[in-house]
């Protein structure tokens, strides 16, 4: 099954290939701390829904290269197989790889950055900061995740973003796109545009923040969102939440997570512990059977237990227990995860 | 329906209420090293650095525990588009992990 896949995504990927294998060349000029790395993450998770476990063994590389001073090129894959129960007895399973994204960034100014190309869409926080395996502390991603991500969660176009303002005490950030459509399979979008505006207190640790967008085909539809995150100074927890708002449906999450660092800091046995609550509800305005929420009102909480392992290692488990007039149900989630960090060469 | 909804409160309680408890019974060794850092009028780079690392990097990740310096400027360009930093907040991240 993977073959005919390979086949379809070649090009895409001789793209990426010949892109590390000229960007040692294209850097000669550039100083030895700006070599190009491989990072990622690789993992084998698990997912028990309603009695059915599903394993997937999963890998995403992430390049980054730095071209000159002011141009740098980012991208993402993953690869996975998943093996789910085939009716009464066996497994079948479904490999994918694909490109998250492809992009560009020009560093043109202490205020703007232009960035071309596939990029991750910039509604609300989760997608393009919690999305890499190594970094979320729950393997499922909220509930509300498909609202103003326009299903793809990434966009082919061009955007802006920087720090339209900063000093000590303040940051205040700003993110416009435009997208265009593309049934290409490595470069799915909708036509679309939106935009993130946020604003920073250091001091505080605070930030909140509120994102636009708005699907330009078929039914034009309005989205708009805020977020709201605390990660207090000198504290090892941190507070995150969403809220969005689509024609269909709405709903917010609300995810808070300790690592217990001050038993012994956080390399002791108990300081790598790191419980996490997340609590979601979605409430459905209108019938849409592809906006990808749940088709009646639902409640969910999650409880999840995280240790992290030295060099690099995750162990995620958690336990959701949904509620909703379709069914309840329980979730059971497990998974391991090594995060790596390479540089392409030595360097001078 | 009444266990289900003690149990969905009970969990929107642990997840503001642990991380105040914790808040409250942590917050004196930070503010006494933010107490030690503004009895110095010149701050340096590195320490401004290690103020942004905290305030940015770890708001989304913990931070790799160890990577070669050949690739931190590389890195503090990806977290420049990523979390929109500030080209001094940049240049002081890039001092703090290249001391």
């Amino acid at each position: 099954m993977l073959i005919p896949l390979l086949s379809h995504v070649q090009t895409k990927w001789r793209t990426l290939v010949l892109l590390a294998v000229s960007a040692p060349a294209a850097l000669s000029c550039t100083t030895a701390q700006n070599v190009p790395f491989i990072s990622g993450g690789a993992g084998f998770v698990t997912s028990t829904n309603g009695g059915n476990t599903t394993y997937i063994p999963v890998i995403a590389p992430e390049l980054v290269a730095s071209l000159g001073r002011h141009v740098l090129v980012e991208s993402r894959a993953t690869i996975l197989d998943s093996f789910f129960p085939r009716g009464q007895s066996g497994y079948d399973h479904d490999a994918f790889l694909g490109l998250t994204y492809l992009q560009a960034d020009v560093i043109a100014s202490r205020h703007l950055t232009l960035v071309g190309g596939e990029f991750l869409t910039p509604f609300g926080t989760y997608n393009e900061r919690l999305t890499p395996i190594w970094i979320s502390n729950i393997e499922a991603a909220p509930l509300i995740f498909s609202i103003g991500t326009m299903g793809t969660a990434s966009s082919l176009g061009g955007m802006v973003r920087g720090s339209a303002w900063s000093n000590n005490n303040v940051n205040i950030d700003y993110t416009a796109y435009f997208s265009g459509a593309s049934t290409n399979q490595q470069f799915n979008a909708e036509r679309s545009a939106g935009g993130r505006g946020s604003i920073y207190f250091p001091r505080a640790g605070l930030e909140a923040g509120f994102s636009v967008a708005r699907l330009l085909q078929n039914t034009h539809e309005n989205y708009a969102g805020t977020h709201l995150w605390w990660h207090p100074d000198g504290s090892s927890y941190r507070i995150r939440s969403e809220f969005a708002h689509a024609p269909h449906a709405y709903g917010y999450w609300v995810e808070a997570d300790y690592r217990l660092a001050r038993f012994g800091g956080e390399q002791s046995a108990l300081g790598r512990l790191e419980p996490v609550f997340r609590m979601q509800q979605t409430f459905r305005s209108a019938p849409d059977s592809e906006d990808g929420l749940p088709s009646a009102d639902t409640q969910q909480a999650d409880f999840a237990l995280d240790y992290n392992l030295p060099h690099e290692i995750r162990i995620l488990s958690s336990y959701s227990r949904r509620f909703s007039s379709t069914g309840d149900r329980n979730i059971w989630q497990t998974g391991i995860v090594y995060r790596f960090l390479i540089p392409t060469w030595r360097g001078k | 329906m009444s266990r289900k909804i003690a149990l969905f409160y009970a969990a929107f309680w642990l997840a503001i209420l642990v991380p105040l408890l914790a808040q409250t019974s942590t917050a004196s060794k930070p503010s006494k090293a933010a107490e030690h850092r503004s009895s110095h009028a010149n701050a340096t780079d590195t320490d401004r650095g290690e103020r942004v690392f905290q305030q940015n990097c770890s708001r989304c990740h913990n931070a790799p525990q160890d990577f070669p310096s050949q690739i931190s400027g590389t890195i503090l360009r990806h977290m420049r588009v990523r979390a929109s930093l500030s080209a001094a907040d940049e240049k002081a991240l890039l001092r703090f992990m290249n001391p």
